[in-house]
């Protein structure tokens, strides 16, 4: 029920009502509303749903989600090397 | 017909004589002096040649001395906005049935077009769809040799429809077509899929995008030469219109009664046509395309067609993106990297911006 | 595409896979309460690599599939309404009412308008002054906020001729649904995370708690579900029932606190018909009397509405994943996309559409390929 992208803030827009701003999804510019996001920054990234930012992206959370499974990649490669070389029969 | 000799003359219905301030009235369809003067003024300085200078009502066009077929192709073309980025409805409309002709394998080499005009249209923006056609009937080496105008009451029509017919020879010995294909046959396209689409969409304002997408809207039949020069037995030529690749490759596996499999990763699109897509929830193998070709050639000239392509500038971006298979028949299958394949079946409708 | 690439991993989905297939060692059935993650599922095959002892069935979370049919009788009959201009996500237009749909009654001549956002029908609001503009406020927690700001924006600039159709609905009365049902199967969920990245995850606690369920947060990228799915079968064979958080880098467990007070300001719990499941006690919201002037049930006041739904469509108990797509004697032959009888085969997130789509059961030759 939510398609929503990640993109990033690249200016804040002086209009009537709600605060909007300019996200940048890789090339492509909306305007949207980041009236919920009061911290929003220049730079920061936002999910994006019907032109409403819903949440900002933590990167630090990005990172250590991309470095478990990395870490969860290293261990099934080191497990079926080892599987495979027999050592483990 | 007396040609007017100024530029102030009456209206078709009423003796009061009135100037029409630079816009199309329901008289510029009646084929009186208004008609006339349209044709005088804005369509013949822009498509003159020996067959339309005739002033006749048909054009006589000599046969070909070797052998050949005529290759004969009708179109209507209707976008909104008439003016979008990388072109307008004139260039669309010249290069819609250009290109279609040229998928035969044909030669072209003239053009009808018939418009029918909103009354209230600027008569500027006609003449600059009508330079943008004279441009591109130069640019894809053919001439428009008939022509018709009509004029409909406001909002009877988007500011205005064109019509157009293509005609062209096709050499003795080039058999190209959509039931040709082939098992073993590989599957290129020349360039990145979803441009004009999207182009015209973010034109439209509805959707409050900005981007620089422009429409690949261009007449093909030079790459096509090129690409018959390199691999003579190409079975297949179609370009992917409305409906987008997923819909014409489907067309063509039932024609050919085969399987095609493409490999998605294969497939190019720019960057910021997948933006938008991911944030509409679009997909870009539904998506129309105007300056691009499909073809399905034999494997062993396969890698020649493709450096053909590859060569032209039309073709930069040229991909093998998939195979003739035997089975299942009439099916068009995608391969994803995650995880097998599915089936990609042809487009249902028009498609919608999603949140879900 | 930055955030979105690295989760399209093709290396990662295979190790996840390949790690879920030695974590199970029994049969186990999961629900994904999120079309949005259906449509994923589908489209990369992610079904396709579970090992045979994973059921994944596909709940009702699909806001275009369980807006009620009476509330679409309503909002054709607003459509058809003279001066007014009726405007909706695109998702709406090919749902069968009882007689038709949005999208025939555009082709009648009646203005009817797709928006990306709610913003977009308060301008075309500001823009047609002399007209009624009427916007299709369906969704779930997710579509919330957007919806919200489109009245709240509207307040704003005081406009007279704006209203919205309210069908909002809520996932935990959904999943509570789910779980007291006689019939159910499910053992473990994956929540919705858009919808969580809104709400948080802490309305699930109590959830866990009463039922003995683990609920995972997941997301929509192929590595963020099978992520999803391999804590959840952590959990269940290790039987642990609590809500853990697969979605971290959009979602918290408060939430978005800014969009839950404009929730609560504009909207107030109420029952909700969800079509082909029934009424679900407080699963739904409405809008508060301080904003009835923005209703357009009440602006508009359509009486007489005789629903008719199709004998033929099973999409409530697809919905409940009770039953699948293709245990309808109708799906792919009576009912397809071009010419649905229930809604779960218009959305492309329901599951029969995406079932359709997909046409996995008429391909049972192909394996996974690694």
């Amino acid at each position: 029920m939510c398609l929503g992208i990640p993109g990033k803030i690249v200016e804040f827009v002086v209009s009537p009502g709600l605060r909007m701003c300019k996200v940048d999804f890789g090339g492509v510019i909306r305007q949207v509303c980041i009236e919920t996001i009061p911290e929003a920054k220049i730079g920061d990234y936002t999910i994006v749903h019907a032109g409403f930012a819903l949440s900002l992206l933590s990167e630090e959370e990005a990172m250590e989600t991309l470095a478990a499974l990395r870490e969860l990649s290293i261990a099934e490669d080191q497990f079926d090397q080892e599987w495979n070389s027999g050592s483990m029969k | 017909m007396d040609k007017p000799t100024s530029l102030n003359f009456e209206g078709a219905y009423c003796p009061v004589p009135h100037v029409h301030e630079g816009k199309i009235l329901l008289g510029h369809g009646s084929g009186g002096r208004l008609t006339h003067d349209l044709i005088e003024r804005i369509f013949l300085p822009h498509f003159s040649n020996p067959h339309l200078d005739e002033g006749n009502d048909f054009a006589r066009i000599p046969s070909s001395s070797e052998g050949g077929r005529l290759a004969v192709s009708t179109d209507a073309h209707i976008v909104s906005p008439l003016f979008f980025p990388g072109g307008d409805i004139g260039k669309l409309a010249v290069c819609g049935t250009v290109n279609d002709v040229a998928m035969s394998g044909a030669i072209p080499l003239y053009l009808t077009a018939s418009f029918i005009l909103e009354e209230g249209l600027s008569i500027d923006s006609l003449e600059q769809i009508v330079i943008s056609m004279e441009n591109s009937a130069r640019e894809a080496g053919i001439k428009i040799i008939a022509g018709d105008t009509k004029v409909v009451e406001k909002g009877k029509a988007d500011g205005c429809f064109i019509s157009t017919t293509g005609f062209g020879w096709i050499p003795g010995g080039v058999n190209i077509g959509g039931d040709y294909a082939r098992p073993g046959d590989i599957i290129l396209v020349s360039g990145t899929l979803g441009d004009h689409g999207i182009a015209v969409l973010s034109a439209r304002g509805d959707l409050g995008l900005e981007t620089l997408i422009q429409s690949d809207v261009a007449p093909l039949n030079s790459m096509i030469v090129d690409l018959l020069a390199a691999a003579p037995d190409t079975h297949v030529l179609r370009d992917p219109t409305r409906g987008g690749l997923a819909t014409t490759l489907n067309e063509i596996a039932c024609q050919s009664d085969v399987c095609i499999r493409l490999y998605e990763e294969n497939i190019p699109v720019h960057p910021s046509v997948r933006a938008v897509c991911e944030l509409l929830g679009f997909d870009p193998l539904y998506i129309a395309n105007e300056g691009k070709l499909i073809a399905i050639v034999p494997p062993a000239q396969s890698e020649d067609a493709l450096q053909a392509l590859q060569a032209h500038p039309l073709g930069n971006n040229a991909m093998r993106i998939g195979v003739v298979e035997p089975e299942p028949r009439r099916k068009v299958l995608l391969q994803i990297p995650t995880s097998g394949s599915r089936i990609l079946d042809m487009i249902s409708g028009e498609m919608l911006p999603r949140i879900c | 595409m930055r955030y979105i690439d690295e989760y399209r991993d093709v290396k990662l989905v295979h190790i996840l896979a390949d790690k879920i297939a030695k974590t199970v060692t029994k049969p186990w059935v999961i629900m994904e309460i999120c079309g949005g993650q259906t449509h994923s599922i589908m489209r990369y095959g992610l079904d396709q690599l579970l090992p045979p002892q994973i059921e994944l069935v596909h709940g009702p979370g699909c806001p275009v599939c369980v807006t009620s049919l009476e509330l679409i009788d309503k909002a054709i009959e607003i459509a058809k309404m003279p001066d007014v201009i009726f405007t909706s996500y695109g998702d709406m237009l090919r749902v069968p009412g009882s007689r038709e749909d949005l999208f025939s009654v555009r082709a009648s001549g009646h203005s009817i308008r797709v928006v990306y956002s709610p913003l977009d029908a308060v301008r075309i609001a500001q823009e047609n002054p002399q007209k009624e503009v009427v916007f299709f406020a369906i969704g779930f927690e997710t579509t919330a906020p957007p919806n919200i700001a489109g009245v709240i924006q509207a307040d704003l600039l005081n406009l007279k001729n704006f209203t919205v159709l309210v069908s909002q609905v809520r996932v935990p009365p959904a999943i509570e649904a789910i779980l007291s049902s006689p019939f159910n199967r499910v053992q473990g969920f994956l929540a919705a995370g858009h919808v969580c990245a809104v709400m948080g995850y802490w309305e699930y606690e109590a959830i866990v708690k009463k039922y003995n369920i683990p609920i995972v947060v997941t997301g929509f990228e192929p590595v963020d579900l099978l992520n999803g799915i391999l804590m959840c079968i952590n959990d269940l064979e290790n039987n642990q029932n609590i809500v853990q958080n697969a979605y971290s880098r959009v979602v918290t467990r408060d939430g978005n606190l800014p969009a839950q007070q404009m929730i609560e300001k504009v909207f107030q719990p109420c029952d909700r018909l969800w079509r082909g499941i029934g009424l679900i006690p407080m699963s739904g919201w409405k809008l508060r009397e301080e904003y009835s002037r923005f209703d357009a049930e009440k602006k508009f006041n359509v009486q007489n509405i005789q629903t008719r739904e199709s004998d033929l469509c099973i999409s409530g108990q697809v919905l409940q994943g009770i039953k699948k797509p293709v245990d309808c004697p109708a799906f792919g032959n009576l009912c397809t996309p071009d010419n649905p009888l229930g809604a779960t085969m218009v959305s492309s997130e329901g599951a029969c559409a995406a079932y359709f789509r997909y046409a996995r059961d008429k391909f049972p030759g192909e394996k996974s390929r690694k």
